[in-house]
């Protein structure tokens, strides 16, 4: 078996970011960078996915230097090997899964992993993206999985339940919280890991297709009344939501 | 609350390594995902946290400096001792229970012991499939345990063990215990297993302080010790004092744990308690008192690392140790101290950490050699002149 798993380098979600001087990129000066989470679930689900099958899992990731530590991570919970494509410039969905896909073909896995979405930018399209690229199955937003003789059985969220579904290998999966408890990279792994190698590869040029015209901060909001704290607030609260809020 | 971020004033992550970090950062968020939530109900109970003790076992808190080949991590001195700020971030006690199991017990198994102990002991108490204690401290013997009691009496291929120890953590819990007697009038350590004949290891109750760790005494009466039990290369005080040294160090580390998290409940507090229409933290006399607590511990820190990098290069010596230790448990428990007072009446209340740290760093400053005594060590040690007696 030849698991790939795929993971981005985020801000963590409990610093506070700021927008850089050019607008369109954060100020990462005091930033923390984690994993993104939804992307520590592909990774606990590939490592599983290799137990149970064998084989190798190679972690990848976009970026510059800096995801070397997401990298290192990955390698610390259990992955084999990893692979930095590295490209410091600020990318597009579309350029981020051309070059992952890029990566993918050469090594014809039989099975890649994603976070069903990255938490800094939201736009839960890469993993999708690279299997459209490829041509071969893309399951999404997966809360169960298993492999049964060449095909995965997987379940994934829909709104209001759950829908189970086939799908031949190779295939992608993006994983959804739920799908597994992600283990912590023990310090026996964390000492494993320096002894790992990061395979630094240059990933060709693409065109991306969208352009990114400017960041902005939600605008501050304005402080809350507290009307009262038991019943007889209540009609005192529906006259304002009526009249000064407007909406009811 | 917000997730803790670690405090560092001076920038000092820039000097560790990406594997000493990420071994913090994995210790720290084990211990915000499984410490904190449940520590306040041992805490109150007087119970260790045992569900955690596989866990962390797991994660290889265990003997982590020790050499791979017996399922150990093998970090260095710089990421164990982050390791043990962030256990103690929780609560002394579980700092306490890896520091023993690390430093008094597989420390000295793997010093003093024969290969055989080490193949057959080491794995286990590093997998916690067995847990150990360390008999140093006698009811009449504690910063003098030089004067011990406890004997061990050659007799029949083997050894015959009388007498009686005190305040030893983990003592009723232990599958082992790393016992120092005299025999013959020089001290030894002995492996003495549970269920022994004439060993018992009663819990000690009552205490104020480190309620979430086991405390107990080790009553010996004609117990038997098979000869190979002896850790056979220990002789003389300065064997268990090497055990200590180790496990001094940890708590050297340990203490930073205690102070952040009181530091950091204190800041918060401050910038959200309003009296007298401000927030308390606009008040210059809370602000010295703010300052006071990052600026100790930034000093710690900056001692730690560097006592750190003198243990990795094997250029540490045992008065370096009771330097570090004096002075961060010393201020540690300055900083709960005032982070009590900070937090006005709610600081005794266990919704905040503050007074369970306190009262667990009453007993750190007072284990491992008081605070006085590391005083006398380092004294000897400027003047050439010993002041105990
Ligand atoms: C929670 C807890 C857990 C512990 N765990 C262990 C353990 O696992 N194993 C173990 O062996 N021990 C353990 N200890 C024991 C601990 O190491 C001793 O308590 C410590 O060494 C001090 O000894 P003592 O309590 O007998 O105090 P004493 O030695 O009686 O000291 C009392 C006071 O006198 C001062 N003093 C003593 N001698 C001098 C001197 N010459 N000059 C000036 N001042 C002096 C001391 O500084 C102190 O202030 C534990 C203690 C506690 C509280």
């Amino acid at each position: 078996m030849k698991i790939v798993v795929c993971t981005s380098h985020v801000p963590d979600s409990a610093t506070k970011v700021n927008i850089g001087g050019d607008g369109k990129t954060i100020d990462k000066a005091g930033v923390n960078f984690i994993i993104s989470p939804y992307d520590e679930f592909a990774i606990e689900e590939s490592l599983r996915f290799k137990e149970k099958n064998g084989g190798e899992v190679v972690a990848v990731s976009l970026g510059g230097d800096p995801h070397k530590e997401t990298l290192r991570k990955t390698l610390a919970m259990g992955a084999d090997k990893a692979v930095l494509l590295k490209d410091e410039s600020s990318q597009d969905s579309f350029s981020v899964a051309r070059a992952i896909a890029d990566y993918v073909k050469e090594v014809s896995p039989d099975i890649v992993f994603f976070g069903k979405q990255s938490i800094d930018t939201d736009n839960a399209a890469v993993g999708s993206m690279v299997a459209e690229m490829l041509g071969i199955p893309s399951v999404s937003v997966v809360v169960k999985l298993e492999m049964q003789s060449g095909k995965v059985i997987a379940e994934r969220e829909i709104e209001g339940g759950h829908e189970k579904v086939e799908a031949r290998l190779p295939c992608v999966i993006t994983a959804q919280k739920g799908l597994n408890e992600p283990r912590y990279p023990s310090l026996k792994g964390i000492m494993g890991a320096k002894n790992k190698p990061i395979e630094e590869r240059a990933p060709a040029a693409r065109s991306p297709k969208v352009q990114l015209l400017g960041m902005r901060k939600p605008l501050p909001k304005n402080p809350g009344k507290i009307v009262g704290t038991d019943v007889s607030a209540v009609p005192q609260l529906v006259k304002l939501l009526h009249e000064e809020a407007k909406v009811i | 609350m917000s997730k803790f971020q670690g405090v560092d004033y001076y920038n000092l992550d820039d000097h560790l390594s990406q594997e000493e970090i990420l071994a913090r950062n994995t210790v720290r968020a084990f211990v915000e995902e499984n410490v904190i939530p449940i520590i306040e109900k041992h805490y109150r109970a007087g119970t260790f946290p045992s569900e955690l003790t596989l866990k962390m076992a797991e994660l290889g808190l265990f003997g982590s400096t020790l050499p791979a080949k017996y399922g150990c991590a093998e970090m260095n001195n710089v990421a164990y001792g982050l390791v043990m700020q962030e256990l103690e971030r929780g609560d002394s006690a579980i700092r306490s229970f890896a520091s023993v199991q690390s430093s008094l017990v597989m420390y000295p198994i793997f010093e003093f012991g024969s290969e055989k102990q080490k193949d057959y002991w080491l794995p286990r108490l590093a997998s916690a499939k067995a847990i150990g204690c360390f008999g140093l401290t006698e009811p009449d013997f504690g910063s003098n345990p030089g004067g011990m009691i406890t004997r061990a009496e050659r007799k029949g291929g083997g050894f015959v063990l009388n007498g009686a120890k005190m305040w030893i953590t983990n003592g009723t819990v232990a599958d082992i215990a790393v016992v120092w007697a005299k025999l013959d009038g020089q001290i030894k350590g002995f492996l003495v297993e549970k269920g022994t004949k004439g060993f018992s290891a009663p819990e000690m109750t009552g205490k104020h302080s480190l309620r979430a760790s086991v405390t107990s005494e080790l009553v010996f009466q004609d117990c038997f010790i098979p000869e190979e039990n002896i850790l056979a290369k220990s002789g003389g005080l300065k064997s268990p004092l090497k055990c200590l040294s180790q496990a001094r160090y940890g708590i050297a580390w340990g203490a930073l744990g205690s102070a952040m998290a009181c530091y950091e409940s204190a800041l918060n507090y401050a910038k959200s308690r309003i009296q007298f229409d401000k927030p308390i933290a606009s008040f210059q006399l809370i602000q010295e008192k703010l300052v006071y607590m990052v600026t100790e511990i930034t000093k710690a820190q900056l001692m730690c690392l560097q006592l750190g990098r003198l243990k990795d290069s094997g250029k540490l010596r045992f008065t370096h140790v009771s330097m570090a230790k004096r002075n961060n448990v010393y201020h540690a428990l300055e900083i709960a101290r005032i982070a009590r007072d900070i937090h006005g009446a709610n600081g005794i209340l266990d919704e905040y950490p503050v007074m369970r740290h306190m009262a667990n760093l009453e007993s750190v400053k007072t284990y491992e050699g008081t605070h006085d005594i590391h005083t006398l060590i380092i004294g000897e040690d400027i003047t050439g002149i010993p002041a105990y007696t």
